[in-house]
């Protein structure tokens, strides 16, 4: 154990630590849009090596060799100036990684420059209104005519639709197949006639996902990632991809500290909380959950550092419901601080991404909003059977894959 | 930056627990918690041959030489095992001393200990004032202490005991001297037997480190009860999933039975990512970081209370049998209530913490 860093990891700190001083810009170009902006950084984030580590050059990544201390250090250095670095969208986060493993050379070069550089945006067409938790048991059809998929069908859950340019989606293409083996991973331009986006609103009052229909919506036959019938293999891996993006030790450490700052701003008995001995309790209590995940997560980069991934499976299996519960749990305490002002309902221009935490109404958002990430991406319940199954080795699921 | 554990600790690890699997299988901790004297001179004997009784004393003494980590990373394998013994306030003595022991102390002491001539233990806690070297009211004077000491862990068969003393210093005192009572107190894990200890002007001999010296000692004493309660709690979920997979009701194995699944699920999910937390606060005291007392004690709370918890279910989850005598639960359970509530309360750990965290 050895928590010093070496000389060259040392460098390689102030070296991203120098480049940072570039965040905010400055000048004319902190007078542009802030999405203008992000590009700008980003880019040059690309061409220091510091963004798109793992993505070849010649798609428009900065092609690193694997170094998992090297990411770890652009993760919190990033993460405490608060510069823009790889998107974690749901093209560049999910899609990129998928088709690197599995697109074709000219899927590869046709979808993921556009994806890393956020021009072309993507949604995650997986969820159907009778398929959540048994996603496998999907109806959504695509037919084969000629050169063409047709689509039939519809998607719920469907984040960011109203805006993408392109879903990728599974589609039960060999009706005739098992469960699992009639379904296909399909590239869906958004702009193709027969789509219709419907939004649903949300319970913290945005409009982020929607309802996707499609009516005999036609796509070109190559649209495919994989061959027929191996779209479920190819989005076990993007879902562990997107399980990846959710454990973030430093958004819990910051969320952390905004709760400690919360508690030194709010007054009870005409003190500050944090004097009163049951706000200490709880928030010494709260950070255990954080240290753990902090070290848990420190340890987990050591392991892929030594390639002994092995090693941690059943921390890296808990990520999830982990970190969705340490945030929870941040998120009740501050809402119990401000006391009264929970009834405040969120405000228009907080609606978006976790919300701020600097007002009242930004915490509420928050204590709201912290349900969502127990349901995306995997259900804590769905969560739960994996750590039991894989991680301890006990039975699967009566009815599964059936 | 290497947070993981080098090829010799796991080493140290894996034949640890080879001799427990050995030599203190469940039948063996089961015959050893009836008994009720929380030690086995053939266990313990095993346990010094290897090495294990002088872990952190440094070479030059005798000892192996290594760091508080390694003796935590001891100290969790011991309580997966569920092994009775001195282990733990042997290895807190010697840590004393070593840390902050004169080189004539260490020499007149320390070989001792990592020779298993002698067995130590410590007495720190003082009724109505608490554990911490601040509360100490025990006198010193001329060579004699006075005062009396409770739950002082295998006094009756430690042949050393480090008091701590008024003022915050450890005095040393050779357990079978004139002056000592020692008054049975039971114990609920019955692998850790505990007593009062009177001192009537018994003689001991103060040891140079100062304050400074016993609060780094008492942070040790945290991390290392931290990874006995999670060694503890890993043998608990081990035990969990093999009775839920041999139990069956309703023509199948609980296991089967999602309520049972998630459960156990969630005591692993409350308890594996903890394993860093003692980590952490081990290495950062091996190393002096400035954090190093608020880690040992967030380590304490954390993993001793995350541990209980996960106790408490294992027991709901082994049903009727869990409440009994018979079933192996308990005694894990009563190993993680010891490790809970000895040197401070998570509660009194949370509000160190958060004074140490400048709240």
């Amino acid at each position: 154990m050895d928590l010093t860093y070496s000389t060259a990891h040392e460098a390689f700190r102030a070296r991203v630590k120098t480049f940072l001083e570039g965040w905010p810009l400055k000048g004319a170009e902190a007078e542009r849009p802030l999405a203008e902006q992000e590009a700008i950084f980003r880019n040059r984030g690309i061409e220091a090596g510091f963004v798109y580590r793992h993505v070849p050059k010649r798609y428009g990544g900065s092609e690193q060799p694997r170094d998992a201390i090297e990411d770890q250090i652009i993760q919190e250095e990033f993460y405490r100036a608060g510069a823009p670095r790889d998107l974690t969208s749901q093209g560049a986060g999910m899609l990129v990684p998928t088709l690197l493993e599995f697109g074709t050379e000219a899927q590869k070069a046709r979808y993921i420059p556009p994806a890393l550089r956020g021009e072309e945006s993507w949604c995650q067409g997986y969820s159907e209104p009778g398929s959540g938790s048994d996603l496998a048991s999907l109806q959504c059809q695509a037919r084969l005519e000629g050169d063409e998929w047709v689509l039939k069908g519809q998607k719920i859950w469907t984040s960011g639709a109203q805006r993408a340019h392109m879903m990728f989606g599974l589609f039960r293409t060999e009706p005739n197949a098992k469960k699992h083996e009639g379904i296909s991973y399909l590239l869906v331009p958004m702009n193709t006639k027969g789509i219709e986006v419907r939004p649903l609103r949300e319970m913290t009052g945005g409009y982020e996902f929607n309802e996707v229909f499609f009516d005999d919506a036609r796509i070109p036959a190559d649209h495919i990632v994989a061959a027929r019938g191996q779209g479920w293999q190819v989005s076990r891996a993007t879902l562990v991809h997107e399980r990846n993006l959710i454990g973030n030790p430093f958004m819990m450490r910051e969320a952390f500290q905004d709760l400690v700052e919360l508690a030194r701003s709010r007054r009870r008995n005409g003190r500050p909380a944090i004097e009163d001995p049951s706000v200490r309790q709880r928030l010494a209590e709260i950070e255990g959950y954080v240290r753990a995940s902090e070290t848990s997560n420190l340890r987990q980069f050591s392991a892929a550092q030594r390639g002994e991934m092995a090693k941690v499976m059943r921390p890296v299996l808990m990520n999830k419901v982990f970190s969705t519960d340490t945030m929870q749990r941040i998120a009740r305490c501050a809402y119990d601080l401000i006391g009264g002002d929970g009834v405040l309902a969120p405000q228009e221009e907080e609606l978006h991404g976790w919300g701020r935490r600097s007002t009242p109404s930004g915490w509420v958002l928050q204590y709201i909003f912290s349900m969502g990430p127990a349901i995306a991406g995997g259900a804590t319940n769905i969560q739960l059977n994996i750590i039991g199954e894989r991680g301890y080795g006990l039975p699967r699921d009566l009815h599964r894959g059936k | 930056m290497d947070f993981g554990l080098s090829e010799e600790q796991e080493m140290l690890q894996e034949t640890l627990k080879g001799f427990a699997e050995k030599e203190c299988p469940t039948t063996r901790v089961r015959e050893l918690f009836d008994a009720g004297l929380g030690h086995d001179s053939a266990l313990w004997s095993g346990l010094v041959e290897m090495g294990i009784a002088g872990l952190a004393i440094p070479e030059a003494y005798g000892g192996a030489g290594l760091e508080l980590l390694d003796v935590a990373l001891a100290a969790e394998v011991l309580g997966w095992a569920g092994m009775p013994g001195p282990f733990l306030g042997h290895s807190i003595a010697a840590l004393a001393v070593a840390a902050g022991g004169s080189e004539a102390e260490k020499k007149a002491i320390l070989p001792g200990l990592a020779s298993g001539e002698a067995i130590a233990t410590v007495a720190l806690q003082e009724d109505d004032r608490g554990f911490a070297p601040g509360d100490w009211q025990t006198r010193f004077a001329e060579g004699r202490i006075d005062g009396t000491k409770t739950i002082v862990a295998h006094a009756s068969i430690a042949d050393r005991i480090l008091v701590g003393v008024a003022g915050g210093r450890f005095a040393w005192v050779d357990a079978k001297a004139q002056g000592i009572t020692l008054e049975d107190q039971g114990g609920v894990d019955r692998g850790r037997p505990i007593a009062k200890v009177r001192f009537d002007g018994a003689p001991a001999q103060l040891l140079s480190g100062g304050l400074d010296a016993s609060e780094r000692t008492l942070d040790a004493a945290s991390v290392l009860l931290a990874a006995d309660a999670f060694g503890a709690a890993t043998r608990l979920i081990e035990l969990d999933v093999a009775y839920s997979q041999s139990r069956q009701q309703f023509g199948q194995p609980i296991a089967q039975f999602q309520a049972i699944k998630h459960a156990i699920a969630r005591m692993a999910t409350e308890i594996e990512p903890s394993r860093g937390i003692w980590w952490y606060a081990a290495h950062a005291l091996d190393r002096g970081h400035a954090d190093a007392s608020r880690q040992a004690s967030i380590a304490k709370a954390h993993v001793t209370d995350r541990a209980m918890d996960m106790a408490r279910q294992s027991v709901e989850l082994h049903g009727g049998y869990g409440f009994t005598w018979e079933c192996e639960v308990q005694m894990w359970f009563k190993r993680i209530m010891f490790d809970r509530s000895a040197l401070g309360t998570p509660e009194q750990h949370r509000e160190r913490s958060a004074r140490l965290g400048g709240w």
